[in-house]
């Protein structure tokens, strides 16, 4: 196991190479001058040519992409080209707690409502409620964002008056109701389905029938022998939707007004913003590296009988 | 049950596909969305850049049946042109990406394996690490000025003319974005379908007969795998019109005034929009919603009957 962690370890940073190189040539080849966006209406081309002087730009794009690694691999960033003066991480780092709460909250709804669902799914096999509420979940999660959003502001905004309709007060309050609705039902489905094919498929084992033959009730073989085999599946998918769900926010985000980091990446690739591209696709990469990692560690720590390779 | 004795594995497929309610009402309404798609200027006795400026914002009527929107344009014509641009988008790249280059390098990974396995895992893990939508919005925004600029150079000393104006470009632009990522997963499953079939003893009795590598990949590994693959393609169209969606909400997919569902889903989103005019969402929300869940749904029936150890 050892060998495993240490191999993939030394892997990350040549993976970290790739991505970050090629975000930085296509962030370099794109359209535009990120000088023309920095100096809008006052851009004439002597102010430009001296403004690209001084951030480095005027030099090859290699020697622009070593330097930009040499200072990120000691932490520094480098500084927005759009707000200036500001460090990357300085703006990254509370956009990306926003997002990261947004998504806490709508994968507890999903956990808290998703798992339970689909365990007792799995135990209805063979009633219509089954293919029913499974047809059910795929329709829910179907649903494109840009629908779900707009048709829960209508209804819970604008005609019942439950909910200001835009802005991000914090984990408590009020507004959190449809990030937490529209983000979290998909998270419910998804969950719910995953876990009762994965709960089906533990309860054809030879082990199930032993326990019952041993005369234990149904609560007791659910939870001692059922439960715990099935829910080994479900970790890699959280772990994995924990890393992917700075990114998938960005529509809510930009709908809801929430201040978070997918909206502001997006904002940024359309500013020619770089830096922060650069660094948010290094950190999201980093983290899912990490994810799989951690989930294919706690794969083999709750079954040991998992050996990968 | 009808009897299929004798007959070959994907008939017997299509067969018990045909039983399932389900999937019949999907594949109905799959073909009926794609032709009203393709055959919009027939369908709509309007165009979609029509204006009429004495009945703006109308509510749907026996006239408008979906209204008309802040330019006095009809909807649902506009969604019927928005369905035809999403479907030859998703067409193009699951044929492309999916298919031509997914199902090719899963092959060559999963049968020659060694080295050949692990640069192609290993390019495909790249990409994966990229948090994908990140990834496809970036593509997209610095290939258009890039690829429009060469087709106007192209228009410019041939005498091709027009490229840019029939949306042409924006099918290529979105298209390659939408590739870079589509072609991993299949090329994954592939590849273990690969390396789980390879190791058969037809396969051993088919190279001693003396049947060449080409033959092996094609006529006796690819067929076997034929099931998970349409799983795959079915589940994957549905992620891909989502993706082609969410670019044409972002601005970067088809230009206005060419319609899109992701435009017109960002026009009817807003608040002010909904304020006024909330029936706006409703044709092309269903519209979208009835594609995803359609492709989907599908690929679950798909799913049942190829591998009914997991139903």
């Amino acid at each position: 196991m050892l060998k495993f962690i240490v191999r993939r370890l030394l892997w990350l940073p040549i993976l970290l190479f790739m991505v970050s190189a090629f975000t930085f040539f296509i962030g370099t080849y794109g359209p535009g001058d990120p000088v023309q966006v920095m100096l809008g209406a006052r851009y004439d081309p002597d102010t430009a040519d001296r403004l690209r002087m001084s951030l480095g730009l005027d030099r090859p794009v290699i020697i622009q992409y070593v330097d930009y690694m040499t200072s990120a691999m000691q932490g520094d960033f480098g500084e927005s080209l759009r707000y200036r003066g500001r460090g990357v991480m300085s703006l990254l780092a509370p956009k990306m707690l926003v997002s990261l709460q947004v998504n806490l909250v709508a994968m507890s709804v999903s956990i808290i409502i998703g798992l339970p669902l689909g365990f007792w799914l799995a135990h209805k096999q063979g009633t219509w409620i089954d293919p029913f509420v499974v047809s059910l979940t795929l329709m829910i999660m179907s649903i494109p964002i840009m629908l779900s959003i707009p048709l829960a502001l209508w209804g819970l905004c604008l005609k019942a008056d439950l909910v200001p309709c835009s802005g991000w007060g914090g984990v408590f309050d009020s507004r959190i109701l449809i990030p937490a609705i529209t983000m979290g039902l998909p998270g419910v489905a998804g969950l719910a389905r995953l876990m009762r094919s994965s709960t089906l498929e533990v309860l054809g084992q030879d082990f199930v029938r032993t326990a019952y033959a041993k005369g234990l009730t149904r609560i007791q073989v659910d939870y001692r022998h059922v439960l715990r085999n099935s829910i080994i599946p479900i970790i890699t998918v959280l772990s994995l939707s924990l890393a992917g769900m700075l990114t998938t926010g960005f529509i809510t985000e930009r709908l809801l007004g929430i201040p978070g980091v997918g909206d502001f990446a997006i904002q940024s690739i359309f500013n020619r913003d770089y830096p922060v591209i650069m660094a948010f696709t290094i950190v999201l990469a980093t983290v899912f590296v990490f994810a799989n990692l951690l989930a294919d560690i706690a794969y083999m720590l709750i079954d040991p009988r998992i050996r990968v390779t | 049950m009808p009897d299929y004795y004798g007959k070959s594995h994907i008939y017997r497929s299509i067969g018990r596909l045909l039983q399932k309610k389900v999937a019949l009402v999907c594949i109905c309404l799959i073909v009926l969305i794609y032709t009203f798609g393709v055959l919009a200027p027939f369908v709509s006795s309007y165009e979609y850049n029509e204006q009429d400026y004495t009945s703006i914002r109308e509510a749907p009527s026996l006239r408008h049946i979906a209204g008309t929107d802040l330019k006095g344009r009809d909807v649902f014509t506009r969604v019927l042109w928005g369905i035809q641009n999403t479907v030859i988008i998703t067409f193009i790249t699951m044929a492309t990406g999916g298919l031509l280059v997914g199902v090719s390098l899963g092959l060559l990974a999963g049968y020659f394996g060694g080295r050949i396995d692990a640069f192609i895992m290993r390019i495909g893990e790249v990409f994966a690490s990229f948090p994908d939508i990140l990834l496809v919005i970036l593509l997209a925004a610095t290939l258009r000025t890039r690829i429009i600029k060469s087709i106007y150079w192209i228009e410019d000393h041939t005498f091709i003319e027009g490229i840019v104006k029939s949306g042409a470009a924006d099918y290529l632009v979105i298209s390659l974005a939408l590739i870079s990522f589509s072609w991993i997963g299949m090329a994954r499953l592939v590849r273990g379908q690969v390396l789980f079939l390879k190791e058969n003893q037809y396969i051993d009795s088919a190279k001693a007969t003396g049947a060449s590598t080409l033959r092996i990949l094609f006529v006796h590994l690819l067929p076997n795998a034929l099931g998970p693959i349409l799983v795959t393609v079915s589940m994957g169209m549905g992620s891909l019109i989502g993706t082609e969606i969410i670019l044409s909400w972002l601005g970067l997919g088809i230009q206005p005034p060419r319609p899109s569902l992701g435009n017109m889903l960002l026009e009817a989103g807003s608040i002010s929009a909904l304020r006024v005019v909330p029936w706006m969402l409703i044709a092309p929300g269903i519209v979208a919603w009835a594609l995803v869940l359609s492709w989907n749904l599908l690929g679950d029936s798909l799913n049942d009957i190829f591998n009914p150890k997991t139903k």
